[in-house]
């Protein structure tokens, strides 16, 4: 090992890395954009659903009974028809999501305290929407029951039962940008890291300096040494600069200790850039780095590690999988250590993961490299 | 074995696959020589020269540089080789100095600023020094990266192609470095497809599958040529080309503007013939005369000889 040849292999890295003018902006304007998009757009929270309402009672109560929805501020009232058949039209065309049908003589059943049937309509092509909208409706017509229990008995608590109330912690309001931002940040990390290391090394294949640098003194170990110190500054660079925004552009505090945060960090860094480095060992030109990179590597990444969708509810060879990719355990420690700001006493499992399987990719890639190279 | 050998090679083959592109190739040349190796695309050259730079493993055989043997010795061989592949690589986002320093650390020479000055001069390079590689046309382009394999003082140099794709200006201006180099002592193994460079090579490998049919001084190599060359001055070049091509006694026909470069056994047994058809061919000769062989005409007439055998 040569220090100096190592040092001047970092110093072009980097002279290389503040000429290009394209690549300046991928890593601080990207980050803007993707932790924006899919921080705002991609939320999962369920608002605004649009219903359209049949009112067929036409009376005060029946009225009372529709605004509850739109009170609650999940709904809102899009359409209103007295016609029955009108329903399917509004629901066929997408025009609402839900329809709500109040029967004839509802409000007159409710004084005579007689239960009535109140039929909810949904659009369930999009399923997972329609069971957290259901949800609500429940939530409003069980309060609504127990509305017009209270004007009979008085006090409930005098007819027993159980009373719950229920707090989500971590994320009170349960908005899932808290869930996402994280998660953003984390495949910001990803993307940028295993990219950038693969094309670098492909670049130089690509011109043919690559081929220069073998017949020099330099071994192949301090080529890959020179190029994994300037993407790790930079992959440490871009976290930083995505927590900032997170911090203070979307108001999500660092619970936890931010020590523990760049150190797990560290242990991932070494697979995106082991990866990075793979991916360079398969690729010819640039172009098909990209491809590879993206398809191969960071797609299966996001859709299996639990990025968006949970890890438990995959059938059980998915979970395997997910196990063996070591972004879910990035991702756990992450949210961990932001929402729920856990020690090192509940993620040691997560570092203990991250360390060998950075260990494990990092050098299998370099033996790869070295293979081909010698 | 011999340290005082810039390169030894014994029973050199290499293939990819099924293609055996380096076959039982042998091969010895002197400290101080511009050795040539020639022949057409395919015919093995660069894969040679790749070898030898340490590159590309050799499927069998042994290559020595400087004495070195390649495959064990290869730091040695490293520090003491320059190559220039026929990309002429470089970062093309860094500019002359920055390329050349880049360079210069690779190889561990760290006093180097005098040696690039020296260099910068001797190319020519120095008002230019500032620029980024990429914006260089194709002939400054080529003497930086001859100026980086130089930086650490090679004893030995390998130029891959290195005039292809460069203007002639440019190809004369290289010309002459390269004989200036050539007085410090150093060696220099070139690839080239252009037989007039090749001519001003100390001796000359013409190549073809992957094998050497003859490796000689340009000079001897013109003598072994069977038969002679005739340049014929004429009229309707076309025609008269075809009408040779298919006459018995010429073995090559070359055009070149108004004149023709015929390959014939003897100018006194077959002369007269040649010239009686063409005039019965409506054809005017206006002049002819024996010329001395290129060797383009000693390739092309070894390359038939030997696909007649």
């Amino acid at each position: 090992m040569n220090i100096r040849r190592l040092k001047a292999l970092v110093q072009k890295e980097f002279a290389q890395f503040f000429k290009d003018k394209r690549l300046l902006p991928i890593i601080f304007v990207a980050p803007i954009i993707q932790l924006t998009l899919l921080g705002f757009a991609a939320s999962l929270d369920v608002k605004n659903i649009s219903f359209v309402l049949c009112d067929l009672d036409k009376t005060s109560e029946s009225r009372k009974f529709a605004e509850s929805f739109t009170n609650s501020g999940y709904f809102t009232m899009e359409y209103s028809t007295e016609d029955y058949n009108d329903v399917q039209r509004y629901l066929d065309e997408s025009k609402a999501a839900m329809a709500l049908v109040i029967p004839p003589k509802f409000g007159n059943k409710i004084l005579r305290r007689e239960t009535v049937d109140v039929q909810v309509l949904f659009d369930g092509s999009e399923g997972n929407s329609t069971a957290i909208a259901s949800g609500y409706v429940m939530q409003i017509i069980n309060r609504y029951s127990q509305n017009v229990l209270v004007t009979i008995v008085g006090d409930l608590k005098r007819l027993g039962g159980i009373s719950t109330e229920i707090r989500a912690w971590y994320n009170p309001t349960l908005v899932s940008r808290k869930f996402m931002v994280p998660g953003v940040l984390v495949l910001i990390l990803l993307i940028t890291t295993t990219n950038l290391t693969a094309m670098a090394i492909v670049k130089e294949k690509e011109i043919g300096t690559l081929e220069q640098l073998l017949v020099t003194p330099l071994r192949p170990v301090e080529l890959i040494i020179g190029k994994l110190i300037p993407f790790t500054l930079i992959g440490l660079i871009v976290v930083t600069f995505a927590l900032l925004i997170m911090v203070f552009g979307f108001s999500i505090p660092i619970r936890g200790s931010i020590v523990l945060l760049y150190v797990l960090t560290g242990f991932f860094l070494m697979t995106s850039l082991g990866l990075g480095l793979f991916v360079s060992t398969i690729s010819k030109t640039q172009q098909q780095a990209m491809m590879v990179g993206m398809f191969f590597v960071l797609m299966p990444m996001i859709y299996i590690s639990g990025f968006v969708f949970p890890v438990e509810n995959m059938p059980w060879i998915l979970q395997v999988i997910a196990d063996l990719i070591p972004m879910k355990y990035y991702l756990v420690a992450i949210r961990s250590i932001i929402l729920k700001g856990v020690g090192i006493s509940h993620l040691w499992f997560e570092a203990v993961m991250l360390f060998g399987m950075g260990v494990i990719v990092l050098t299998a890639s370099v033996m790869r490299f070295k293979e081909k190279t010698d | 074995m011999n340290p005082m050998k810039a390169l030894e090679l014994h029973s050199v083959f290499k293939s990819f696959g099924e293609i055996t592109a380096v076959n039982d190739l042998s091969l010895t040349v002197d400290r101080g020589e511009m050795y040539a190796l020639v022949g057409p695309d395919g015919s093995g050259k660069t894969t040679t020269i790749r070898m030898l730079c340490g590159i590309v493993k050799p499927t069998s055989g042994e290559l020595r540089v400087l004495g070195f043997d390649v495959q064990k010795q290869k730091e040695e061989v490293k520090k003491r080789i320059g190559y220039l592949s026929q990309k002429f690589s470089l970062y093309g986002d860094l500019t002359i100095d920055e390329n050349i320093e880049f360079f210069a650390e690779i190889h561990g020479v760290y006093d180097y600023k005098a040696r690039r000055n020296e260099l910068l001069e001797f190319t020519r390079l120095t008002p230019f020094r500032d620029r980024l590689a990429e914006k260089l046309s194709g002939g400054m382009k080529q003497k930086l990266a001859l100026a980086c394999t130089l930086i650490h003082t090679p004893e030995i140099i390998f130029l891959d192609e290195p005039t292809t794709g460069v203007d002639p200006v440019s190809r004369r201006d290289f010309w002459k470095v390269l004989a200036a180099l050539l007085k410090t002592g150093i060696t220099i193994i070139m690839t080239t497809p252009y037989l007039d460079e090749a001519e001003r090579c100390s001796r000359v490998a013409l190549m073809d599958n992957g094998n050497i049919l003859m490796a000689d001084t340009p000079a001897n190599l013109k003598k072994v040529m069977n038969g002679e060359v005739v340049e014929i001055v004429c009229s309707d070049i076309r025609r008269s080309f075809a009408l040779m091509k298919k006459h018995h006694s010429v073995k090559e026909v070359q055009a070149f503007g108004d004149r023709l470069n015929i390959v014939i056994n003897s100018s006194v047994a077959d002369m007269q013939q040649i010239l009686v058809h063409l005039q019965e061919n409506m054809i005017t000769v206006n002049d002819w005369r024996v010329v001395k062989p290129s060797l383009e005409n000693v390739f092309i007439s070894l390359l038939t000889d030997r696909k007649k055998v």
